[in-house]
């Protein structure tokens, strides 16, 4: 075992403003970023907020930035840095301040109840559902996503350009409209709602010219770009200019769905 | 005093894990405006680190499984203490509760024939638990949240707002269920943000707050488990029910420190890993008792045979239910057989090839590289046990989920009691949360359905009560003062301090195996911590400060602290998640006995500070007699080693 003290700095303040902060502080083997933080807490700064839930990389709340990029507190071991180096501590940038390490991450839930849900078929009661373990690889690869908007905090889409915010879902829910769309078993076509077209029409696909900083941030390895974003953007463009293509995948979705 | 913002609905869910997102379905679906408040973010609720499985008997890989074995793998893990209405209903509805989410989107692993595949884990006869990888609790959460949207605009589609009616209070804590007479009338709340108090008017509250193992040091449990809804309950007046069984789970990290207590699943035994002491002995043989000799395997050789061809062999002691298997541990650290870091061995390396074990374990591949650098493809965990689940919670009416004693009150989940008897075997948790959260939602609007008519009748909470829980949450920004009777001069307390204080005492003190002495001086350190902590202060200001959240939530830890070890006391037995040493036994005669936990001063005003007699009183009720044609399920020679004679008799 042995422990030092570390220089950290960590932005403090709120929508009225704020700056970065110095402290010192005690770690220890093994620690990760959020034991420092819960450490500062409970010796020097009680009041110092941040969002934190699982401490196991599980559930997406701790979400912050350290020396500028993006990454869960929980997650981001001590023994990454050097004893001497200054480690800084700041709130998601795309997202407005709450309060020093928390912010109003509000656009996100915006963005989700935009995404039209899963349409379940018709002619299926529950129980009945077959689908390979093949069929459900791709969806089930984006629905380990934790949703700790790294992702959605990191894409210069809308990083430092609010006017996006709008138009644009961001990749965590582009990739929502991917995997419904790739879900073996969803309706959603014959209900008269087409995924592809709406991740473009709607969701702002258009906006995102596959920089693959997303998938270099998110912290369960997902690969959205290459597995979600390229995929959604191939399938537009095919429909866009080649309905018999469109039409070709409508029937090999359905029969392989069966 | 105050004025406070208020706001009516018909059901009010407190909570938002698996059991309350049910609950909220279940009652908008059922025609009633409901809200749902949660401490943490939409979505990221304790449930979404659940990581083995649903247990339902589908017989999906297995076809003979069915309810009747569920219902009797659920008993025994329980050791016959279950209400068995709860045990029963579980296991009967389990399975529809499982489909049900895939119509809802959910996306579990599959069997070669594409239904959904089925896990073996401890105390569970047949592969029964649905599972994603080992994110099981993530899909069930994310399922229901993009359920409840979706619900959401469906109301968006007809009234033009998504949340008319169904809405979700994100990041808001309950301090006080309100009531009118004995009735249940709303809910106190604060908005963590800006720290501003709301009402949420209702004449039905589900209670779905999850557990209480932050009041340990060593736990799997996240901040949420500060025990809140058993202390609002409490402080309604409803009782609890057999607070005294805390399940310690076996296998939790030991290392790093700041790590110490993040679980690992289970899974990893159910899919081949063994446990091994430092001479590298397999030692679970040894400790296979009595009751469940004939169900284990006696050799290395059929344990290890048990996983291609189960019909014919033994399941390894490995899958023992998690109190043998943790009272085991314990033992074989206690006897210096322990791993370097005061653990044992748990190992898949040997057992799998590496990339079977990524693909199975993912996240513990993931958890074990990135927080411990350790490859658990290349070499074995450390692990030990630690404070995980509690079986104790709110006495409920088995079928309607509703507490006893508070009309409009209800439970469900981990916070409700019964359920699982003195033990709760893997996986049963979420399907408890997907059957008594739907029951609970249902109930909870029928209930509030019969005071909505023309002639009215809706309860109505009176100013005074507001104020008073305003007044009590507002408490530690002026704690600075001396405590009644003290000298003047005296700093605050740190609410930091105390927690670490009692959560060193609980693990200590009313831990995995437990002593009359012990217990006493617990009761002693937490009458002391009580008084200090009405001395709890914070400094700054309302808005998103975590200390003064914490200060708040002491007096609920404190509550159900109280609760654990005042009941671990007066059962003198060993059963399940309670283990005295003093009595290690278990004692027939104990089956019979339910302790109930009810609050001293009924008032609520908790004006109980008194070191000597606490805030708890104890209540002994006998249990209800399980029906005979359930009892039929069993052996004789079974039930002779759980019940008395005289129930054998009846
Ligand atoms: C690491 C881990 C792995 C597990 N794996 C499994 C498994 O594989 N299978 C299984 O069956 N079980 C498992 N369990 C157990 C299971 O996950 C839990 O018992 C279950 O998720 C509890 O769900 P719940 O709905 O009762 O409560 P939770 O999901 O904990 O939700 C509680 C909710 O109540 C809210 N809340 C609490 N207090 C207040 C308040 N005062 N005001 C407002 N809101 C409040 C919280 O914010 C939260 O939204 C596991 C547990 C852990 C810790
Ligand atoms: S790949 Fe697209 S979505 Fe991802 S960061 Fe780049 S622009 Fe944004
Ligand atoms: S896709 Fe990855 S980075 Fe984005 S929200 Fe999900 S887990 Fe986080
Ligand atoms: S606290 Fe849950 S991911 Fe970090």
């Amino acid at each position: 075992m042995s422990s030092y003290e570390a220089r950290f700095k960590v932005w403090r303040g709120d929508v009225g403003g704020g700056g970065l902060k110095d402290f010192g502080v005690e770690v220890n083997d093994g620690e990760v970023v959020l034991d420092i933080i819960h450490r500062l807490q409970a010796t020097q700064a009680p009041d110092l907020a941040v969002r934190w839930n699982c401490k196991a990389g599980k559930c997406g709340s701790c979400s912050a930035e350290i020396n500028g990029r993006p990454r869960l507190l929980c997650m981001t071991r001590m023994s990454v840095f050097t004893r001497e180096e200054t480690i800084t501590v700041t709130p998601l940038r795309a997202f407005p301040v709450i309060r020093d390490l928390v912010t109003d991450v509000g656009f996100n839930y915006t963005k989700a109840r935009e995404v039209p849900a899963f349409v379940p078929p018709d002619k299926l009661a529950a129980g009945e559902y077959r689908m390979t373990q093949e069929d459900v690889d791709r969806s089930q690869e984006f629905r380990k996503c934790i949703e700790c908007f790294l992702c959605q905090d990191t894409c210069h889409v809308v990083r430092d350009h609010e006017e996006n915010k709008t138009a644009f879902a961001g990749p965590r829910f582009l990739m929502r409209v991917a995997e419904l769309d790739m879900h073996p078993l969803d309706a959603a076509d014959e209900s008269g709602l087409d995924r592809k077209k709406t991740a473009q029409d709607e969701h702002g696909l258009g906006y995102c010219n596959i920089t693959k900083c997303c998938t270099e941030v998110c912290p369960e390895g997902i690969k959205i770009t290459d597995n979600a974003l390229i995929p959604l953007k191939e399938r537009a463009v095919d429909r866009k200019y080649d309905p018999l293509v469109w039409l070709g995948s409508k029937i090999g979705r359905r029969s392989s769905g069966g | 005093m105050s004025v406070v913002d208020r706001q009516e609905w018909d059901v009010v869910v407190v909570g938002a894990g698996g059991a309350g997102l049910r609950a909220a379905i279940a009652a908008r679906e059922r025609g009633a405006r409901t809200a749902v408040i949660c401490k943490s973010l939409f979505g990221k609720a304790h449930t979404v680190m659940a990581e083995g499985g649903i247990a339902a008997a589908m017989g999906n890989v297995n076809s003979g499984d069915n309810w009747q074995v569920h219902f009797r793998d659920t008993l025994r893990g329980g050791k016959f203490l279950n209400q068995w209405r709860m045990a029963e209903l579980h296991a009967q509805e389990a399975p529809d509760r499982v489909w049900e989410l895939e119509t809802w989107g959910a996306l579990f692993d599959r069997t070669a024939d594409g239904r959904i595949s089925q896990r073996n884990f401890g105390g569970h006869e047949y592969p029964r638990l649905a599972h994603v990888g080992d994110r099981t609790g993530l899909e069930l959460i994310r399922t229901l949240q993009q359920k409840i949207v979706s619900l959401q605009q469906e109301d968006f589609k007809e009234t033009g707002d998504y949340e008319s009616r169904l809405k979700v209070y994100q990041e808001c804590t309950v301090t006080r269920i309100l009531k009118d007479g004995s009735r249940v009338a709303g809910a106190f709340c604060y908005q963590r943000e800006s720290g501003r108090f709301f009402v949420l008017d209702a004449p039905s509250v589900v209670v779905a707050t999850g557990g209480i193992g932050k009041s340990f040091k060593v736990t799997s449990n996240s901040w949420e488990y500060t025990g809140d809804g058993h202390a609002l309950a409490l402080l309604a007046g409803a009782p609890l029910l057999n607070m005294e069984f805390v399940q310690f789970h076996p296998t939790g990290m030991v290392w790093p420190p700041s790590v110490k207590g993040i679980l690992v699943t289970e899974s990893v035994r159910g899919d081949g890993g063994v446990l091994r002491n430092s001479e590298g002995k397999r030692f679970m043989f040894e400790y296979i008792p009595d009751v469940f000799k004939e169900k284990y395997a006696q050799s290395e050789e059929e344990g290890d045979r048990w996983y291609e061809d189960p019909d014919h062999n033994r399941r390894p002691p490995e899958l023992l239910p998690r109190d043998e298997v943790a009272r085991a541990i314990n033992s074989e650290v206690k006897a210096g057989r322990g791993s370097p870091h005061g653990g044992v061995f748990l190992d898949v390396s040997t057992r799998m090839p590496a990339e079977v074990i990524r693909r199975r374990l993912p996240s513990m591949y993931h958890q074990f590289k990135e927080l411990a650098d350790v490859d658990i493809t290349a070499e074995a965990m450390e692990v030990g046990p630690t404070c995980h689940y509690v079986m104790g919670g709110i006495a409920v009416e088995s079928d309607t989920a509703a507490a006893r004693g508070v009309p409009g009150l209800f439970a469900a989940g981990e916070v409700a009691g019964g359920m699982h008897g003195s033990n709760r075997l893997g996986g049963n948790s979420l399907s408890d949360l997907l059957v008594f959260g739907r029951r609970a939602g249902l109930h909870a609007a029928e209930h509030a359905a019969g005071l909505t008519g023309p002639t009215g009748g809706r309860p109505l909470v009176d100013e005074a009560q507001v104020d008073a829980a305003a007044a009590e949450a507002l408490r530690p920004f002026s704690a600075e003062g001396p405590a009644p009777g003290e000298e003047d001069g005296r700093p605050p307390e740190n609410p930091y301090t105390l927690h670490q204080e009692l959560q060193q005492a609980m693990n200590d003190l009313v831990g995995i195996i437990r002593r009359e002495a012990e217990m006493e001086a617990a009761l002693e350190k937490l009458a002391d911590l009580r008084v200090r902590a009405r001395r709890a202060g914070v400094e700054g200001h309302r808005q998103f400060n975590p200390g003064w959240h914490l200060a708040l939530d002491l007096r609920n830890m404190l509550l159900v602290s109280e609760c654990v070890a005042r009941a671990a006391l007066e059962r003198t037995e060993s059963r399940g998640g309670h283990t005295r040493e003093d009595h290690p036994a278990m004692d027939r005669a104990w089956r019979r006995v339910n302790l109930l936990c009810q609050l001293t001063d009924p008032t609520g005003g908790l004006a109980a500070t008194d070191p000597v007699h606490g805030q708890i009183d104890l209540v002994r009720e006998t249990t209800e007699p399980i029906r005979p044609d359930l009892l039929a399920l069993f052996e004789k020679e079974e039930l002779v080693k759980y019940l008395a004679e005289e129930e054998l008799y009846e």
